[in-house]
């Protein structure tokens, strides 16, 4: 009775493995390599770094309302207030900083992050104590948070120190091609996230996503990694309305509206499911900038800009089709 | 053993759920150093004790004390730390995490979980996702996390059910080394051999109390059997559906009349190969251990599940149900265990009971008011629902609930009834009157097939019984003959004996 | 996952709440009322507890109350419909668009519209299990993004006498026209639902998806059946709205949007399906009728609305869900 094994696990081999856990991600960044292939192509003027800087500005608010919204969807809700939050920290920093130095401007960015966390913790405790469901809740501070920023701002205005708002159009890092703004997304997310998704709370929060009851069982605290969820889509909201300041220079208590169904469309095309408990960060970040080239692409082969608001919508809804079938045959095959 | 202080003193724990009263008083005190068997038949209140135990849900009265020392047990974490380490049926792996990953969200240290794997004979690969891994294996790695934690008490809760032979053996060894190293278990079990070949001690539940605490080697299954059966009970049972059943139940309806219902080698899931005919008039039983297929057969029947391969006959004609609709319109209809999946909680019980009427779109259109009245009324009056609290059908009692699922079936018309374990958590009382109620409908001509998990009741109901076993019916015995002693041999696939009775 | 089952007597009001919103609301409508009264009179703006006002809140309640019919609806089976906005503002611009083709027409090509709408959101949630809330809210952008393009067209824009009158005209000086509308319907929802076999399946199906399938019920068949619906009941709401407006914009419904899904949850429907009904949502909608009336007469600016809105319909749902937690 020596290394004897009863059941054993089928072995596959690493590769497969890796296909099927993050073929999707995979998948999502070389359609985001093919795309910016055919972009270049399409350009009649000399493709260059001054374009790849202002896709990665257009980008970056989307890119942080997917990581909002994903956060909160893996781990088994979901966030209709992502926009309007998008909408408050624009407007508050646009109104504030305008006479700001640009220290001064930074300091209080993370104070406008920090605020956006507690008010997000807030939305999750709602949601876990009134056990109201969690789209009535983040549907009702929709109109809250929006209210609050049409109550900062009535009108766009306000402003960033120039040096603030270079951060994102001007700077770059080493070389031109690698704008500042790719190393403001990457920092945020390694420190806001990667510090959190291989420890305890990371993983019970995707517990909390996967199988409430499992988790529970395990002992997790499944409220308090729903709460959590909740601050750090507030705090990435809060980094997507900031990116709008500084890539507008401006503050318009309507700027977040059209970034919550959006962040769900790149969460969902992005490899996050519905149903909580799978995905990351990295593919919804590529999805937010496939969605914005291909709005990027249509307006430079003269495509109406609204028919882009068509194909966006219809993309979202053929995705989580296509993953709700792919789902029904998983159910029908056990 | 007397001057010893118990590991674990749990006294006069009581849990209620709404109207259901799932444990009255339950004592339970295990020794350090032993293999404590808890038993009990269905519905005793065994798997709400374990779940009070482990932190799961919280008693309404009662106390806890560990080594002398009284501790409150809030929730799975605090079990935890007061040295509880829980194995449950379904295993606590969050399916989306891989295995090394659902170790770290628990603070298990991988390395030492290998370790007990090893010892268990076992590879795992850790790097692997929960939900691509088989249930026994992870039931063995749940087991192994639970070792890793070296726990004052380890509580196993069914592991054994539907568990390999061999990985079976290896939990009964885990069982004993824990013992020599001064450690306890508390083992929860259907399957009374193991107890008496691995317990030192059991304690029995029935009806929401601990009725004996024995040593299981001494007395055998017979005692354990009577304790958990409540022999007194089981006799008044009988005398009551006697009286009023009167000897109906003697004369099988002639043969030479269609089927109401007819399988013919059906295979799914768990269920191979199941051949069976069912007479109107007359009341089939379905008797099995947990997990032996019966799920699957009622599953396909009812028109939940459709089968992948063989036939199923309804009156004669082919009935191929992709959905219950089909089944319901053969006149094949379902009373699941589980009322829940079979009431609308918030709706009336005039609206419940009238609910299948309008499943099709033709029936879409304004109701006739009158008419589902008069029906629903008589249904009503059949069962003596009590209609008090009928506004909304989630206050009624368990037994008023169930009694709603099956007056649905009386109101709507039916050929076939399909009873999936109708009595699990109702009281004595309306018990009778349902064992009476499926006689009555029988005798009007209705065909039923009856699942219990209660062996009891299959000689009372029942006209035959059929013994799945492994998917496969294994035996076949008359109403009469089906005495708990054939029923358990045919159960367990030990067929020989029983046949012969038949 | 839940706590210990709390036995204990609830307070007779909360209660009452639970079991008949229906009285409660009718005395927070008439609480508002009086108190919109008194505050108007107090900034010497004179009387509003007149005939006049009562039948203005009511014409103005209609388009919100046909909004969140189909909300209400959607809601019982335990979904959501965030496009009844976007479909409202499909409704009344066809009929600006078509206006010059006589009324019946224009108010026909938005009637079959709104269904068309109504239907894709059904086929996407019943057949293909598209998430309620994303299906309805990608099918909005849709909808809007073509509604845009539409709009950039050439065309002469008119909103015919008829649908004026119908959305903004009263007869015998206080009842409005509207109310020809929307009583009736009304009536059909709120007795179909109590009295024909598809108001059961609606709640059948919101109340437990699972028992209703074992119970023969195709859920596919309600849920498309009630998308339908809802679409139909949005573009009428959107007729009334450009009748009274006597124009068409694109952002002539989206302020509708939380007041329907508000509605139906002050009157008393659970988000979760399979309890409430129609009459609750009528009276919702009232209440949020003379609300928005107290703003105005108080110079409420519009975030100071959002706000209000908001966390009126946070506290009552956070109400509901205490008052009707299962045990």
């Amino acid at each position: 009775m020596t290394s004897t094994t009863a059941v054993a696990v089928e072995r596959r081999g690493g590769l497969a493995r890796f296909v099927r856990r993050h073929g999707w991600t995979v998948g999502i960044y070389v359609l985001l390599f093919a795309l910016t292939l055919f972009w270049r192509s399409q350009t009649t003027v000399k493709w260059g770094p001054f374009d790849v800087q202002s896709l990665v500005i257009d980008a970056l608010p989307l890119c942080f309302a997917a990581c909002a919204q994903s956060i909160v969807i893996i781990s088994g809700g979901i966030d209709l207030s992502v926009g309007s939050m998008m909408s408050l920290a624009n407007v508050v920093s646009a109104k504030y900083m305008l006479h700001m130095s640009f220290d001064e401007a930074i300091l209080f960015s993370l104070a406008v992050v920090a605020g956006a966390a507690f008010v997000g913790a807030i939305t999750g405790l709602t949601i876990v104590v009134t056990r109201v469901a969690d789209i009535i809740v983040t549907l009702a501070m929709l109109f809250v948070l929006g209210g609050l920023a049409l109550a900062v701002l009535q009108v766009p205005g306000g402003g960033a120190p120039v040096r603030f708002q270079g951060l994102v159009s001007v700077d770059t890092v080493l070389t031109q091609w690698f704008p500042a703004a790719l190393l403001i997304l990457f920092g945020s997310f390694a420190v806001l996230w990667l510090t959190v998704r291989r420890t305890r709370p990371g993983l019970a929060l995707y517990a909390a996503g996967s199988n409430r009851s499992a988790a529970y069982l395990a002992g997790v605290n499944v409220k308090r990694s729903r709460v959590l969820a909740y601050a750090y889509s507030g705090a990435f909201a809060a980094l997507g309305g900031l990116a709008f300041t500084a890539a507008s220079g401006l503050g318009d208590p309507n700027a977040g509206g059209i970034y919550t169904l959006n962040s769900v469309a790149a969460a969902v095309l992005g490899g996050v499911s519905l149903l909580g408990g799978v995905g990351g960060l990295i593919g919804p970040i590529a999805a937010a900038f496939v969605l914005t080239l291909v709005k990027t692409l249509m307006i430079l082969r003269g495509v109406d800009q609204n028919y882009a608001q068509v194909i966006q919508g219809a993309l979202i809804v053929l995705v989580v089709m296509v993953g709700g079938l792919a789902i029904r045959q998983k159910g029908k095959g056990s | 053993m007397t001057d010893s202080v118990p590991l674990l003193e749990a006294r006069d724990i009581a849990k209620s759920y709404g109207a259901v009263q799932a444990l009255r008083s339950a004592d339970l005190v295990v020794e350090p150093g032993e293999v404590h068997a808890l038993l009990g038949a269905n519905g005793a209140g065994k798997s709400t004790l374990v779940k009070v135990l482990t932190g799961v849900i919280s008693p309404d009265r009662g106390t806890f004390a560990i080594n002398g020392n009284p501790v409150r047990i809030g929730s799975p974490a605090q079990a935890a730390r007061n040295g509880l380490a829980p194995v449950f049926q379904d295993p606590a792996l969050v399916p989306d995490l891989t295995i090394a990953q659902n170790m770290r969200l628990t603070g298990a240290s991988p390395a030492a979980v290998e370790r007990e794997l090893r010892a268990l004979d076992l590879a795992v690969d850790f790097s692997e996702q929960a939900r691509d891994v088989p249930l026994p294996m992870l039931r063995m790695i749940d087991l192994a996390r639970a070792l890793a934690r070296d726990p004052q008490l380890l509580l196993l809760d069914e592991i054994t059910a539907a568990l390999p032979s061999d990985l079976a053996e290896r939990v009964f060894t885990v069982m004993r080394a824990s013992r020599e190293r001064g450690r306890s278990v508390l083992f929860i079990t259907h399957r009374l051999k193991e107890v008496i070949a691995s317990c030192d001690r059991a304690t029995i539940l029935r009806d929401g109390g601990a009725v004996a605490t024995i040593v299981p080697e001494e007395g055998g299954e017979e005692t354990i059997v009577e304790y958990m059966l409540g022999p007194e009970a089981a006799q008044a049972v009988v005398a009551a559906v006697d009286k009023d059943a009167g000897d109906v139940r003697a004369t099988p309806a002639a043969t030479g009349v269609t089927p109401a219902l007819e399988v013919i080698d059906l295979s799914m899931g768990r269920v191979r190969g199941v051949s069976f005919s069912l007479r109107p008039g007359e009341i089939l039983g379905v008797a099995a251990l947990e997990g032996q297929g019966q799920d699957d057969l009622f599953a396909v029947l009812s028109g939940q599940q459709s089968p992948a391969s063989g036939e199923v006959r309804a009156g004669g004609k082919m009935l191929k149900a992709r959905h219950p609709y089909d089944a319901i319109r053969a006149g094949v209809v379902l009373v699941p265990a589980d009322r829940l999946q079979a009431l609308l909680p918030q709706r009336s019980v005039r609206e419940n009971i009238a609910a299948p009427r309008y499943n099709s779109v033709r029936r879409w259109g304004p109701i006739n008011v009158r008419d589902e009245g008069r029906r629903v009324r008589e249904a009503e009056e059949a069962l003596q629902i009590d209609t008090r609290a009928a506004r909304q059908v989630r206050r009624l009692s368990g037994g008023n609930q169930q009694k709603v699922t099956i007056a649905r079936w009386l109101a709507n018309g039916f050929a076939t009834m399909l009873c999936f374990d109708p009595t699990r958590g109702i009281d004595v009382g309306t018990k009778r009157q349902i064992y009476a109620l499926l006689r009555r409908l029988a005798d009007d001509g209705a065909a039923i097939l009856f699942f219990s998990s209660e062996l009891a009741e299959f000689p009372l109901v029942c006209d035959r019984v059929l013994a799945l076993f492994g998917g496969e019916v294994t035996a076949e015995l008359a109403g009469a003959a089906a005495d708990e002693a054939s029923l358990l041999r045919a159960m367990h696939g030990l067929a020989a004996e029983a046949e012969a009775v038949a | 996952m839940s706590a210990a089952p709390q036995t204990r007597e609830r307070p007779s009001l909360r209660r009452l709440a639970g079991d008949s919103p229906a009285a409660v609301l009718t005395l927070v409508f008439i609480g508002i009322f009086i108190g919109t009264d008194i505050v108007n009179r107090a900034q010497g703006g004179g009387a509003f507890l007149t005939l006049k006002q009562i039948s203005t809140t009511f014409l103005f309640a209609a388009v919100l109350g046909l909004m969140a019919a189909g909300q209400t609806l959607v809601m019982l089976t335990g979904g959501v419909d965030l496009s009844v906005a976007t479909t409202a503002t499909a409704g009344a611009f066809a009929v600006s668009r078509f206006g010059t083709e006589g009324s019946a027409k224009a108010i026909l090509i938005a009637l079959v519209i709104g269904l068309a709408i109504g239907l894709v959101n059904g086929i996407g949630v019943a057949l293909f299990r598209v998430n309620a809330l994303i299906m309805t809210l990608g099918i909005s952008t849709i909808t809007l993004g073509l509604l845009t393009v539409q709009a950039q067209k050439q065309f002469t824009s008119l909103v015919p006498n008829f649908v004026v009158t119908l959305g903004s005209g009263r007869v015998l000086t206080y009842i409005p026209y509207d109310l020809f509308v929307w009583v009736p319907i009304a009536a059909l929802i709120i007795l179909g639902l109590r009295y024909s076999g598809i108001g059961r399946m609606i709640y059948a199906v919101g109340d437990n998806p699972v028992a209703s399938r074992l119970a023969g019920v195709r859920t596919w068949q309600v849920l498309l059946f009630v998308y339908a619906i809802c679409g139909l009941l949005s573009a009428a709401a959107g007729i009334l709205l450009v009748g009274f407006n006597n124009a068409a914009d694109l952002g002539i419904a989206a302020p509708f949007l939380l007041p329907s899904v508000a509605a139906v949850v002050i009157g008393g429907t659970s988000i979760f399906g399979g309890l409430g009904g129609y009459a609750g949502t009528i009276l919702g909608a009232l209440i949020l009728t003379v609300l928005d009336s107290l703003l105005t007469i108080l110079n409420a600016s519009q975030a100071v609305r959002q706000i209000i809105y908001g966390l009126i319909v946070l506290a009552l749902a956070a109400i509901y869900a205490r008052a009707t937690a299962a045990e």
